[in-house]
């Protein structure tokens, strides 16, 4: 393994740009693969540079089998994403703990008391309101959407962004009472029933949370269940 | 907040600094796994020619075995396949409950 190559599989992720590393497990042979080009001393040939494009599209590592022997092939993602609406007092925690998740979090908030370095330190924060900074932050299926604001001036906007996204997970913080509220000026926009489905709300799993860290445990949870949601569904049945 | 890159950037970060140590360093990778492993495709294990080591391939059930393979490899440069059957005796040695199997691919960083 080069050194360099690796260096360049992480950054070239974490830019936006998926890599593929594929190895050969027996030579050791390695190459970066990416979408226009690939660099390294293993020489692809056509079929395992088009297996490399087809794990990257797929977003799967994958190990396949060729005349030279099993080759590794690891996708390298960008990172999942969270955008946080809102910088109130739940979105301390949970900033921080998604981060420990390993999402890469941005929170928003145009009130800029709220989103204050002081208050959200190491934190990526953007002023602008929810609609501006989603049109440029541009969510993926890659990316989870929170709002937190109760504020239906600051929420809606987001989350009309979110359901017109891939957003994996869309949760909204509120009482049912509010949510329902919500989902009728929703309505009035256009969104159907199968646009709520997408909202969680009120927002989390169940846990009985009280203090805005259990708060934020359960929004997590929630993401991270939508997140793995074939994976813990293959557990039940086995 | 500086961009975050996951586990992978850690073990980046770490095995990037043994090396401008004059370290040896070698990575241990997750290639495929059988059942119920405790790490996914794709999990890290990085070690440095003192056994000193970041992150994990299993949880704990063998990264014993794979930093002795480590550091063999950082002496001889050669990349090793390793298979490992994670049989509930072995866990309960360790006092852990994995069951599935896994194969590492073990290699010296350059």
């Amino acid at each position: 393994m080069k050194l360099e190559l690796f260096k360049r599989a992480v950054e070239s992720a974490a830019a936006g740009r998926p890599a593929a590393l594929v190895t050969n497990l027996i030579s050791g042979l390695q190459s970066l693969v990416q979408e226009s080009d690939f660099e390294g001393n293993l020489n692809p040939d056509e079929s395992l540079i088009g297996a490399a494009r087809q794990a990257l599209a797929d977003d799967r590592s994958a190990l396949v089998e060729t005349s030279a022997g099993k080759v590794f092939i690891e996708v390298f993602n960008p990172p999942l994403r969270l955008m946080v609406v809102g910088a109130v007092h739940i979105a301390q925690p949970l900033a921080r703990m998604a981060a420990l998740t390993g999402y890469a979090v941005t929170v928003i908030d145009p009130r800029s008391a709220f989103a204050s370095t002081e208050r959200f330190p190491g934190v990526e924060l953007s002023a602008e309101w929810p609609d501006e900074a989603m049109a440029r932050l541009k969510p993926n299926r890659r990316t989870a959407v929170v709002t937190l604001t109760h504020d239906p001036k600051v929420d809606d906007p987001a989350l009309i962004a979110a359901l017109r996204s891939h957003a994996f997970y869309i949760g909204a913080l509120g009482s049912k009472k509010t949510h329902t509220a919500r989902l009728k000026r929703l309505a009035e926009e256009g969104f159907k029933d199968t646009d709520f489905a997408r909202i969680h709300g009120p927002v989390g799993v169940d846990i009985g949370a009280i203090s805005p860290a259990e708060i934020a445990v359960s929004i997590l949870a929630q993401i991270t269940a939508t997140l793995r949601a074939d994976r813990s569904k293959s557990r039940q049945a086995a | 907040m500086a961009t975050n890159t996951g586990d992978n950037g850690d073990i980046l970060a770490q095995a990037t600094q043994w090396r401008g140590q004059g370290k040896g360093v070698a990575l241990a990778t997750v290639v495929s796994t059988w059942g119920s492993s405790p790490r996914p495709v794709g999990a890290k294990l990085a070690v440095d020619d003192t056994g000193a080591f970041i992150g994990s391939v299993s949880g704990g059930c063998v990264e014993g075995a794979v930093i002795e393979e480590g550091l063999a490899a950082i002496k001889d440069g050669k990349p090793q396949l390793l298979d490992f059957g994670v049989t509930n005796e072995q866990a309960w040695d360790v006092g852990l409950a994995c069951g599935g199997k896994i194969q590492v691919f073990v290699e010296r960083v350059e």
